[in-house]
């Protein structure tokens, strides 16, 4: 279960919000909306344990990240707007090794059935910097089939995708919901996924 | 744990080895350097067997400058950094695997080349020894106290003479000591002093190096 207690983000001294609390259990999917720079990425990325908060705390089963730090890190997947692959490692290569620095490896067989479900077969040999916007946009996402992790954390994953792409995500999101995860995504378009418990927080009203 | 840090290791290799130009400009650079002085001074054997030691090891200083600022802002950029942050294992762990790659690519060339410019200076075989030992002793600690300065000026515009303004002093006690050597071995007087303080010098900035990383790289991530 995910919590935030109190959370406030202060960024240069503009504040972007306080007072946050949120909770979430298995299965629960939160749709972070708001407009262009009111603190979605921020928020996420508080979340991940990336940025401190300036004040309050993120739990994780009643316990603070801090206090778990690798534990916690096992149990998240955080994609953001950079898509966090080499330009000079394949596809597939970049999954590979992305795997077991987060200390889950996958066998080449796995990573090579992720990016097929992805659509990406010829281009996965190819270097990451020759595919297109939305074609390593695919690439960073096939990283989710290949997670174990309970907790997934996505920064405006449909930029850049196609309709079917988008599709496809919607429906492994879904699934993940549907296996007891939790996903917080943030996105200025409605999801449409498919079970799971939707909330809802809008920053910047 | 071990295989984490050798993820790293081959990811951050088989990079470099993709862009060879770069590690091969880097050691072009040094010979040329080296070269240029030798051409400069002239041939009277004397004098450049006196300024050798510090030739060779200012050439090394600067080229060990070269691709400083490579080291971490490509993995900025491109989001890997973050990636590595949320790692579970220690992000000091990642730090020091990538440091190691950094060395064998920028480090050991200089090593290995290091005797064939020495003889252009007419260093004797027993100096030309000490000079690689002082290198093997010093250059790690070149890209371990360059590491600090790339990892504090992540992020920062004019980053690039920043990390040259802020390492450069804190290579000057490698500078001293290593050079002593040499030198030392050249009139013929013992050593062990000097790669000792050098050996130390060692130990301490890879103990206390990655630490010191991975807090500049958590800061630089806020």
């Amino acid at each position: 279960m995910l919590q935030a207690i109190d959370l406030e983000c202060v960024r240069g001294d503009h504040c972007l919000f306080s007072r946050l609390n949120l909770s979430l259990k298995n299965g629960d999917l939160l749709h972070v909306q708001g407009k262009n720079g009111c603190g979605k990425t921020s928020l996420l990325r508080i979340l991940t344990g990336l940025l401190p908060p300036t004040s309050g705390k993120v739990l994780w089963d009643g316990v603070t990240i801090n206090a778990l730090g690798g534990e916690y890190k096992k149990t998240l997947s955080y994609i953001g707007h950079l898509n966090a692959q080499k330009d000079d490692l394949s596809a597939l290569e970049n999954l590979m090794v992305s795997s077991r620095i987060s200390a889950a490896p996958v066998s080449s067989s796995e990573v090579g059935a992720a990016l097929q479900r992805f659509g990406i077969t010829a281009a996965a040999q190819l270097p990451f910097r020759v595919l297109s916007q939305g074609q390593k946009r695919r690439v960073a996402l096939a990283k989710l089939l290949l997670s174990k992790a309970t907790l997934w954390l996505l920064d405006e994953p449909f930029a850049a995708l196609d309709s079917s792409a988008s599709d496809l995500l919607r429906t492994i999101v879904g699934a993940h919901l549907a296996q007891n995860g939790i996903a917080v995504i943030s996105s200025h378009r409605e999801l449409d996924i498919p079970g799971g418990t939707l909330k809802r927080l809008a920053l910047g009203l | 744990m071990r295989s984490v840090f050798f993820a790293v290791l081959a990811r951050d290799l088989t990079l470099y080895l993709r862009r060879r130009s770069d590690i091969l400009t880097a050691l072009f650079f040094f010979a040329i350097i080296t070269s240029l002085f030798a051409m400069g001074v002239g041939p009277e054997i004397n004098k450049l067997r006196l300024i050798a030691p510090g030739v060779i090891w200012v050439a090394a200083l600067l080229t060990s400058l070269l691709s400083l600022n490579r080291l971490f802002s490509s993995d900025c950029q491109d989001g890997t950094l973050e990636q590595f942050l949320l790692a579970p294992q220690s992000l000091s762990l990642l730090v020091l695997a990538k440091i190691l790659a950094h060395w064998l690519v920028s480090g050991l060339p200089i090593i290995l080349v290091a005797p064939a410019l020495g003889l252009q200076f007419d260093l004797p075989a027993h100096s030309l020894w000490i000079l690689v030992i002082s290198l093997a002793l010093g250059t790690p600690i070149l890209g371990m106290v360059g590491a600090i300065g790339a990892a504090l000026t992540l992020g920062l515009r004019g980053g690039n003479t920043l990390i040259a303004l802020l390492v450069l002093p804190l290579y000057m006690p490698v500078l001293i000591f290593a050079t002593s050597a040499v030198d030392a071995s050249l009139s013929g007087q013992g050593v062990e002093a000097h790669l000792s303080l050098l050996a130390a010098l060692l130990v301490f900035t890879l103990f206390f190096g990655p630490l010191a990383i991975a807090a500049a790289l958590r800061v630089s991530q806020d």
